[in-house]
């Protein structure tokens, strides 16, 4: 048990009924970790946050947030936390800058310093000559930004986001990483859900891949890929008809095999090696790509299907 | 005796510091209502011409009509139907709680729903120290004052046009934002249970509100209308705050008990509405 844990979950269980959307998750997060749950729609990640958030009570298990219990201290919790929630809702009928301003008043901040510290935040999520628009008149990344600023307004050394770049183009994906990297760097805890390999790769120290609200596997990106998959891998298509039927005749090339609907995958420590033995069998895929081994990869391991349905 | 060392530089600007979580949460406790009802103002205030539109000229619009057009057809056809005062001595305070009780139905329906489903307004709040009830408060708050600012104004409309000759008249705009919450509260708990809009809010407005100011004693006595439909007249907050608003601005006679019940009725259907509202908001965003 790490003493100096800012989070810590003992056996976290949620049920709605009789399903059990958390079934006995454990974890903790030291300061300063940016610390993931990756999986897929529906896999308890959403609710899991919503606990730690404080704003849905556990059926069973332990919790703590700064060594305080979220559903007896609730607002003691939740002062120490910023939250980016799945959907925006960031309030339309109220400027930029106002957003943040009442957003702070919550807090029981004051104006002297709320003002100022929404005109930081602003340029921080480089909205500053946005501060005088409407809310609707932002497009997607910039209200993902501004949400992201209105979590910052109380400077929580906590940040909680929920898939934060779920439905934003790479461009905007981009700036928002980078916007979140350097929060990281000023020392903010981070916990973020997502079912974006690329993102938890990007963003997170340490993860646990949670599905049908268990954890499947815990560590970091780079330990998880050594642990789960091979170095490389191989994609081959052969046209769909044909994908399903070719998987006998590749046995035996690299370690392991995963036939999908859309392309084979052959899992080597090297790739040319194993297209070059397949080619040797007489077998020609229409594309052959050799990559890197991702999380993507240690999820269909691990479950059997892809992150992203 | 100063040395170099001790000389005095000018300070720099101290950087922000936000105060720690624990003052946050400790005020939030104490004053966390009044930092929503900031909100709502703060968004109120984007409609503000229209508000002061519908405080000033619709109660002139209605007063004018009613004082001037109709009121010269009704006096000059007896007054005594009325108490012995105006016509519209005897409308004033019925177009004063009328017009609570249509902001209520407003203020307190699809806010709501947008609170919970539409724009999930209420969802930013909830992450911050505040809690669920202090939510449902803060909304409250903030619509009693515009009940309040609204019903003042129609007071002194009102007054202008000679339809409150007594000297505690004022009282009736404390009874128009009472009857609107004791109106709007139990919409409010209702609103808060709704889940999908299938178009419930349009039929409360025409089989609820509408009834409610037609056959409240708005515009004649409760007491002409046919036994069989004056309950919707007793179980009506128009009726009730109509009748003790008449008690106020003109001296309209009444027994004190009947006094007593129109504000027992008021205070009761107000505070369930609330329990309820504070229960299901408690419930909706416990989950």
């Amino acid at each position: 048990m790490n003493p100096d844990a800012v989070i810590r979950a003992e056996q976290l269980r949620k049920h709605y009924g009789d399903v059990a959307a958390v079934d006995g998750i454990s974890f903790e997060v030291p300061p300063g970790e940016s610390f993931g749950l990756l999986g897929p729609n529906g896999a308890g990640k959403s609710t899991t946050m919503k606990m730690i958030g404080g704003v849905s009570q556990r059926s069973s298990g332990k919790l703590s947030i700064m060594g305080l219990d979220p559903d007896v201290n609730g607002p003691e919790v939740r002062a120490h936390l910023g939250v980016v929630p799945q959907q925006d809702n960031l309030d339309e009928e109220l400027k930029v800058r106002e957003n943040l301003i009442v957003y702070g008043r919550y807090f029981g901040l004051p104006l002297s310093y709320l003002r100022p510290k929404a005109d930081e935040l602003l340029e921080f999520a480089q909205l500053t000559d946005k501060a005088k628009s409407r809310v609707d008149a932002l497009s997607g990344g910039m209200k993902r930004r501004l949400t992201i600023a209105r979590s910052l307004i109380n400077e929580p050394k906590i940040l909680l986001l929920d898939e934060p770049t779920t439905g934003l183009d790479p461009q905007a994906r981009h700036i928002l990483w980078d916007r979140l990297f350097r929060l990281k760097e000023q020392g903010v805890t981070l916990i973020l859900t997502t079912h974006y390999m690329d993102e938890a790769e990007q963003l997170c120290d340490r993860l646990i891949v949670v599905d049908k609200g268990r954890i499947m596997a815990e560590g970091s990106p780079a330990s998880l890929i050594r642990e789960h998959s091979t170095r490389e891998v191989l994609e081959l298509r052969f046209g769909s008809e044909r994908n399903a039927t070719i998987g006998a005749e590749l046995q035996g090339v690299g370690e392991r095999l995963e036939t999908l609907p859309d392309r084979v995958l052959i899992y080597a420590d090297d790739g040319e090696t194993a297209l070059e033995q397949v080619s040797a069998r007489g077998l020609h895929p229409l594309t052959s790509l050799v990559r890197r081994s991702s999380l993507e990869d240690v999820f269909l391991r691990l479950t059997g299907r892809s992150l992203v349905d | 005796m100063t040395s170099g060392t001790d000389k005095q530089f000018p300070t720099a600007v101290p950087a922000l510091r936000a105060h720690p979580p624990s003052v946050s949460a400790a005020r939030a406790r104490r004053w966390g209502a009044f930092f929503y009802a900031e909100q709502v103002l703060r968004v109120m205030r984007g409609y503000s011409w229209s508000f002061i539109m519908y405080s000033i000229a619709q109660p002139a619009a209605y007063l004018f009509a009613m004082g001037v057009g109709l009121a010269t057809l009704v006096d000059a056809n007896g007054a005594a139907a009325f108490g012995g005062v105006t016509y519209l001595q005897f409308i004033a305070p019925a177009l004063i709680v009328s017009a609570a009780v249509m902001t209520a139905s407003g203020e307190f329906s699809y806010p709501i729903m947008d609170g919970f489903k539409w724009r999930r307004v209420f969802y930013g709040p909830h992450a911050s120290p505040l809690v669920p009830q202090q939510i449902a408060a803060g909304h409250v708050l903030a619509v009693t004052l515009k009940f309040l600012i609204q019903s003042v104004a129609y007071f002194v409309i009102v007054a202008l046009f000679g339809g409150s000759p007594g000297a505690w008249g004022w009282i009736s705009a404390l009874v128009a934002t009472l009857a609107g919450l004791s109106f709007g509260l139990p919409l409010m708990a209702y609103a808060s249970s709704i889940t999908k809009d299938s178009g419930q809010f349009a039929l409360v407005q025409r089989f609820i509100v509408v009834p409610l100011f037609l056959f409240s004693g708005t515009f004649f006595p409760l007491d002409s209308l046919p036994v069989a439909v004056r309950w919707i007249g007793w179980i009506s907050p128009v009726w009730h705050g109509t009748e003790l608003g008449r008690v106020f601005t003109y001296g309209m006679e009444e027994n004190p008990v009947l006094t007593i019940v129109h504000v027992a009725y008021l205070l009761g259907a107000a505070a369930a509405g609330w329990i309820l509202t504070r229960r299901q908001f408690v419930k909706r965003m416990g989950q």
